[in-house]
């Protein structure tokens, strides 16, 4: 295993993220030549859609399916490629100048790389129910993770709720695997399928038609849907019951695990603190980096590849990897020969065409995603959304400033389960687009690091003797 | 919360608050106190309430427990290891202590 120590001070290229991105990416620029690290911050590589892909003690590979299993070669491919690959690996810091500071085994190293790769992916939207932060309520991923990395299954009551591919993915494989789902809480507003119409077309052209399609029977068949308007967790120290709205009227159920789920956003936090340029997309409802044709940001060599460049998926990214590596090897090593961009652009663009539907299909309703009242917004520093809606209507003019007046976003998962809720909900209160509120602004340490790790930084003879003086 | 769907490695022994807890080589912190029926991880610095680990991708911080005397680590990342020691942490703020 790599150890800190082990690194080379520079890097013709470094990719953050060992997801399908960050693997086909560091896979090609290895090959070609470059000299590449990946720093993955989980146990093994594969990210989140291949999670444990060299591990998993599910065996059956109908359980998680093939779509899955493509990770196998997307994994091999990186592993044989030559590039220096490191699990266990925490980047958390990254600057302009493309100086990475990444903390393996408790030690931290500050590494000079020419290029930078950023596929830090997606996290689950933020579905801020009353309730959300009682043990018993988790992500539809959370469990899909367990699943794939430990082969562990919900044991008791179990409800999923929200709208959105995966929330389906996730019901067939734990069906699968012999699980029982009691019922589905399906939140997609009705009046998206009009919207979503116009988009058809371009979806039955793209391979997601016929995969969503056997998907949604196979777990109809098996499990009751239930449309919902509104949703609430309740219980004292955990999850007993969940209340909700269908068609009006109101419901009460025992449940031990309620699995969340209201779609993917990137996750921006390295890219923003890197002093990237960020945009809001209207149709995502989510902040995405600004990025040329070759994924690369508006900080001269940092890329952003994958999820975290906006949402298409595992095999997008993959493909949007390869660019961001094909531009990468290109700048550093102009002689060698690269695959050519255009026939990879093709493929990216099929994978991409069934966005558009599924984004308008799937895009959930305001009242999962403005919450009022005491429900809270910021589960760290436990702000409410009633007070996040009170600073904005009395002058609070962006999420900056709403951390000082509450510390919305100050804790320890820095924004990355609140910044959209904030920032729509100032929106909202002062009825102005998300675009015009902007995000939390993000620095590093954007993963928290401890003062004997900062500690065990090498220190050259010149900059003791700066301090010494 | 959850079940395991059978053996998935060798099993080893690790300790939360001071009791000994079997887990699976493979598991992380989290998935093993999810495996092991413990609920609660920690309390919240505000107001005391409990929280377990909603995320398991390492963006929530849901998960924070002090491993081998190193506090407010994330379980979901971390790997088990034999012996190793895990404390749940109780967090509410104390001004002035």
């Amino acid at each position: 295993m790599t150890r800190a120590p082990d690194l080379a001070s520079s890097y013709d290229l470094v990719v953050v993220g060992g997801g399908p991105a960050g693997l086909a990416a560091a896979a090609l620029a290895a090959r070609a030549g470059v000299s590449t690290v990946l720093f993955d911050e989980n146990p093994g590589i594969g990210g989140q859609i291949y999670r444990g892909i060299t591990s998993t003690p599910i065996k059956d590979r109908a359980v998680l399916g093939e779509d899955y299993w493509a990770g196998t070669a997307l994994a091999a491919e990186a592993t044989a490629s030559g590039a220096t690959i490191v699990n266990g690996a925490t980047v958390w810091s990254l600057d302009p100048s493309r100086q990475v500071g990444v903390a393996i085994a408790g030690q931290v190293r500050m590494i000079q790389a020419q290029r930078v790769i950023v596929a830090t992916g997606s996290l689950e939207r933020p579905f801020p129910i009353p309730g959300w932060t009682l043990p018993g309520v988790m992500t539809a991923g959370a469990a899909q993770t367990v699943l794939k990395a430990q082969g562990l299954v919900p044991g008791g009551r179990t409800l999923l709720a929200g709208c959105g591919p995966l929330l389906w993915l996730l019901a067939a494989q734990l069906l699968r695997a012999g699980a029982a789902i009691e019922a589905i809480l399906e939140t997609t507003p009705r009046g998206n399928w009009l919207r979503a119409l116009p988009h058809l077309p371009d979806f039955l052209l793209s391979p997601y038609w016929s995969k969503g399609l056997a998907l949604l029977r196979e777990v109809k068949g098996k499990v009751p849907v239930i449309p919902i308007e509104r949703l609430a967790a309740r219980g004292e120290d955990r999850l007993q019951e969940v209340d909700y709205v269908s068609h009006g009227k109101e419901h009460r159920r025992r449940a031990d695990l309620l699995l969340l789920h209201q779609g993917v956003v990137p996750n921006v936090n390295l890219a923003n603190a890197a002093g990237a340029v960020h945009r809001w997309n209207e149709r995502q409802l989510c902040f995405e980096p600004v990025l040329d044709v070759d994924f690369t940001s508006t900080v001269s060599g940092i890329a952003v590849a994958g999820d975290g460049a906006g949402i298409a998926g595992g095999t997008a990214a993959a493909e949007r990897g390869r660019l961001a590596a094909i531009a990468a090897v290109r700048a550093l090593k102009p002689a060698v020969s690269v695959p050519d961009p255009q026939s990879v652009r093709q493929r990216l663009q099929r994978e991409e065409l069934g966005r558009g539907f599924l984004d308008t299909l799937y895009r959930p309703a305001d009242a999962f995603r403005l919450p009022e009242g005491e429900t809270i917004a910021c589960r760290c520093e436990e702000v409410t959304s009633g007070q996040i809606r009170g600073m904005a209507a009395i002058g609070c003019e962006g999420p900056n400033q709403m951390k000082a007046f509450l510390r919305c976003g100050m804790g320890p998962c820095q924004g990355r389960l609140c910044g959209l809720t904030v920032t729509e909900l100032i929106a909202a209160e002062r009825r102005t687009r998300p675009g015009e509120v902007g995000y939390y602004r993000l620095r590093p340490p954007v993963k928290p690091i401890t003062l004997a790790e900062l500690a065990s930084l090498p220190i050259s003879e010149a900059e003791r003797k700066a301090v010494e003086r | 919360m959850f079940k395991r769907l059978g053996e998935t490695g060798s099993a080893i022994t690790i300790e939360i608050d001071g009791k000994a807890v079997r887990a699976q080589s493979g598991d992380t912190v989290a998935a093993a106190m999810l495996a092991a029926g413990i609920e609660h991880c920690r309390t919240t610095p505000v107001s005391g309430a409990s929280r377990a680990p909603y995320c398991l991708m390492g963006v929530c911080f849901e998960c924070l427990v002090t491993i081998d005397g190193v506090g407010s680590r994330q379980g979901c990342l971390v790997p088990v290891r034999d012996g190793m020691r895990i404390e749940t942490q109780q967090g509410k703020r104390e001004a002035g202590r």
